[in-house]
């Protein structure tokens, strides 16, 4: 007959309706099965993979459950319990990234030479694609995806070029945010750690036995040059506090105009470098 | 040929043609997984048409070029002609693999239009002069066609700079470790991109219409006694129902179509160029952005042909999960077309609604474990990048197993029987299958017409071939059955989940060398699989080095276009709407 078709057609739309009906009132007061209060009167919502109706989550005031994989821009760790950056500079990061968006520049020591620790790290977070690279690949355990994509700015240039102070967080929101890998690479990590203590053991004693064997066979040899440590060890632990003073006073006033302030000093700075450098590839050129 | 030599001798016949025709073939290029063959010239086209006629290669997949200038591998050694047109034939009737053909092009020379044995040549080889600058003699519409007229070069020739050239590879020695970035804003953006054609007036140009009869000759006398004009309409770019940014140049007269001409390139962003600077895993997040509905099926392609390449092993629990991704994409897809054919017809938002809610859940997977939606980026070189996460198998054996045949079956009921469905579909957008195959289109559409080609069946790859499955298909090809087609496609989809899902073993995920650092050897390779729009293929040449030499992408969603002025003439502009919406186009993939 015809029109049987369209009424059955009716008949799915109206079972539709029912359905996304039952599954609201149902889930009244809690209104969806998952949620959570977060503070701010804002909701967590998981959609549960059995819900028959259509379920709308109500953003802003609430917001869809991520799960632990989800990435979106890196982030920094800052290591609390050891107080250091766990980033080295060694720069894979920056090799691998496909649209080239990370840069760094290596810090030195007083004397010049390069040190394990970067002065400048940017992402420039309106190119990052998001995928993942720099982190898999980082040998340090020392960026993480972070899970924050509220980050809607009114100029591209310069609050979406994050600098160092903006990316690093503490290793505790990394646990927070990805609590099973945290759980694996903290075993991991200890291992590791362990495995190189013995191996340090090791060699300290068999250089020490040699030492001594050297030392009896020819007591007259002048001592070992030893390497002058670059920095002291307190030396470093004072640039970290300073370091994370610095970003507590940051935090303190987050949004506050003098951390604004200062951060477009530091681009326009940066920008002002560029130009120079521009300029004179230019002048060589012979353009 | 002994491995690694460049052009031997050709074994006369190694082609399998006849004597007649045996000196066409002059050489034959490196140690490839399928044979190449060095044609000359001025006999492509009599080689093209025996391999069609008498030895059964009817399908033209994939037609692109390749430019050498520069190259620095062993095995074109001594070989001047920098320019190379590549022609990969398959066999719908007998399936298995392709003959590859190429030609070498001194610049600026002209090859013979392959259009006249292969009409579906049209849309590659103007893809082919746009970027490359190859002249191809006979071909009937021979325009730009990614670029605007006013598009001063060929930004594929490996000599041409794009605006903000840094280095030819990357990653760029400005990142580390001193920093040197420069912002593109400080480099003056406007320097270096303004040069026009010689005897380009950007001022007088006026985009020609007149081509618009040209490529399909009008009928154009439906009232004899009427005195009628017909007239020129663009639909798009800047239209709902074109999908993304997309132009359809029409000749009407009345309601009805006499000519039409699709428009494309507003998203171009020379992926391939961008995938020639970026080393062999970079590309990976890229081809996210092709067809961004199907990221995983885009992934499986370009690991596909690279493991082809660099022969890389992929573990059993990896092939697996490469199923599983691709599949539940495909009915991601399926479900997102069907939704949107019936809102070309004008049931504005309820299926579309309905299934997106199914789609809703299967990208919530993909979340958990691959981290992203849709960008999922998740297959490597030999493998995948994650393992599931805990309690995934669960809830996809859950999807696979109750809820997507439920949300299949409802579709049915909803729409199948649908009276207004019939009577706007049925003999609507009509092409014989025959037509179809010529034109070089693939996936739904040709089952639709009743051809059952799928290359999961008729060229096995990963290991579909332990699947019990059918290829579906109906007898009309036309706009009911390019619907129906995809919900029958989907509920096979959902059988091969069931079994993957069943069936996977535990082990390892990502076997081979997935990292960083990969070198493939030298040469290239085809690389393709049944992707759910068709198709899908990535064409890659390697020299060696840590990046493709050559990195082409055979979308099928750009080769369907092929086909849409010839299904639209004759019926009205409607209907061309929804002519377009059952190719089932991705923009991000038609522009690239
Ligand atoms: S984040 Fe990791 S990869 Fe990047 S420079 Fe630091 S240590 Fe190296
Ligand atoms: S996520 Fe990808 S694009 Fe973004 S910074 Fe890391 S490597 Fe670069």
């Amino acid at each position: 007959m015809f029109g049987t078709g369209l009424l059955k057609g009716l008949g799915v739309t109206l079972k539709h309706a029912l359905d996304t009906f039952e599954d609201d009132r149902e889930s009244v007061p809690d209104r969806y099965k998952g949620s959570l209060d977060l503070g701010n009167n804002r909701r967590v919502i998981q959609q549960p993979i059995d819900q028959e109706g259509l379920l709308t989550i109500q953003y802003p005031e609430e917001k869809r459950l991520l799960p632990e994989r989800f990435r979106y821009i890196p982030m920094l760790i800052w290591d609390s319990e050891k107080q250091e950056d766990r980033c080295t500079a060694c720069g894979i990061c920056a090799k691998v990234c496909p649209p080239q968006c990370i840069w760094i520049v290596r810090d030195s020591d007083e004397n010049g030479k390069p040190v394990t620790r970067c002065s400048e790290f940017y992402i420039d977070a309106a190119v990052c694609m998001s995928c993942s690279f720099c982190v898999e690949f980082c040998p340090f355990d020392a960026i993480k995806m972070n899970h924050d994509y509220e980050l809607a700015v009114y100029d591209r240039y310069p609050q979406l070029v994050y600098d160092m102070e903006e990316l690093t967080v503490p290793l505790e929101y990394y646990a927070a945010l990805w609590p099973t890998q945290y759980e694996e690479e903290q075993a991991r990590r200890k291992e590791e750690e362990e495995q190189k203590r013995k191996q340090e053991e090791e060699k300290a004693a068999k250089a020490a036995a040699r030492a001594a064997a050297k030392s009896a066979a020819a007591a007259t040899d002048s001592s070992t040059a030893q390497a002058a440590p670059k920095r002291s060890a307190a030396e470093l632990q004072a640039l970290a506090k300073e370091r994370a003073a610095q970003r507590q006073a940051q935090a303190a006033d987050a949004g506050g105009d003098d951390a604004a302030a200062a951060k477009k000093a530091r681009m326009e700075e940066l920008k002002r470098r560029a130009q120079e450098r521009a300029r004179q590839r230019k002048e060589e050129s012979g353009q | 040929m002994t491995e690694g030599t460049a052009v031997a001798e050709a074994p006369a016949n190694n082609l399998g043609l006849e004597q007649d025709l045996s000196d066409a073939v002059v050489g034959t290029w490196a140690d490839d997984t399928e044979p190449a063959f060095v044609i000359a010239p001025d006999r492509i086209l009599d080689v093209l048409t025996r391999l069609r006629d008498a030895h059964g290669f009817d399908f033209l997949s994939n037609l692109t070029c390749v430019d050498y200038q520069g190259y620095g591998g062993k095995l074109r050694a001594g070989i001047d002609a920098r320019l190379e047109v590549v022609y990969n034939l398959y066999s719908t009737r007998r399936g298995g693999g392709s003959i590859a053909l190429h030609v070498r092009v001194p610049e600026n020379d002209t090859v013979p239009s392959a259009t006249s044995v292969y009409p579906g040549a049209n849309l590659q080889e103007r893809e082919v002069y746009d970027l490359f600058g190859v002249n191809f003699d006979g071909h009937p519409n021979l325009r730009r066609i990614l670029l605007w007229d006013g598009f001063h070069g060929h930004p594929m020739r490996k000599d041409w700079h794009e605006a903000y050239y840094e280095e030819d590879a990357k990653p760029f020695r400005s990142r580390h470790p001193k920093g040197e970035y420069a912002f593109h804003e400080d480099k003056l953006p406007w320097a270096k991109n303004t040069t026009y054609p010689a005897g380009w007036d950007p001022d007088s140009w006026q985009e020609a219409v007149a081509y618009v009869p040209v490529s399909q000759a009008p009928q154009h006398a439906n009232e004899p006694h009427l005195d009628t004009e017909s007239i020129v309409v663009n639909l798009g770019p800047h239209h709902p129902s074109t999908h993304g940014v997309f132009r359809m140049l029409t000749r009407v007269e009345g309601e009805t179509i006499l000519a039409l001409e699709p428009e494309m390139g507003y998203l171009h962003r020379n992926h391939e160029k961008i995938g020639e600077r970026n080393t062999w895993l970079m590309n990976m997040p890229f081809t996210d952005r092709l067809d961004y509905l199907n990221s995983m099926s885009n992934n499986w392609a370009y690991a596909l042909a690279v493991e082809k390449l660099a022969d890389v092993e992929v573990p059993e629990r990896a092939e697996y999960l490469r199923v599983i991704m691709a599949e539940f994409t495909r009915i991601v897809n399926h479900t997102w077309s069907i939704g949107f054919i019936l809102n070309d017809l004008g049931a504005l938002q309820t299926p579309a609604l309905y299934a997106i809610e199914e789609r809703e859940m299967i990208l919530d997977l993909f979340e958990a474990v691959s981290g992203a939606r849709m960008m999922c980026n998740y297959m490597r070189f030999g493998g995948v990048v994650r393992d599931l996460p805990e309690g995934w198998r669960e809830q996809a054996a859950y999807l696979a197993n109750e809820r997507l045949p439920r949300a299949l079956d409802e579709l049915d009921r909803l729409l199948t029987e649908n009276e207004i469905l019939k009577a706007r579909g049925r003999g609507v957008g009509y092409l014989a299958v025959e037509d179809l195959i010529a034109l070089s289109v693939s996936g739904p559409m040709i089952r639709a017409g009743g051809l059952a080609y799928d290359i999961r069946k008729a060229e096995p790859y990963g290991i579909y071939d332990r699947f019990d499955f059918d290829v579906p298909t109906l007898p009309n090809s036309d706009i009911y059955d390019r619907y129906y087609i995809r919900l029958l496609e989907a509920r096979e989809s959902v059988r091969i989940l069931q079994q993957a899902l069943r069936d996977m073993p535990e082990g390892e995920i990502l076997g081979g060398r997935g990292g960083y650092t990969l070198r493939a050897p030298e040469g290239e390779v085809y690389g393709r699989l049944e992707a759910p729009k068709g198709e899908l293929g990535f064409y890659l040449v390697s020299d060696g080095k840590t990046q493709p030499w050559r990195y082409h992408v055979r979308s099928p969603s750009y080769i369907n276009l092929n086909a849409l002025g010839p299904m639209s003439v004759g019926y009205k502009v409607a209907d061309a709407i929804v002519i377009l919406g059952a190719i089932d186009i991705v923009l991000g993939e038609v522009d690239r």
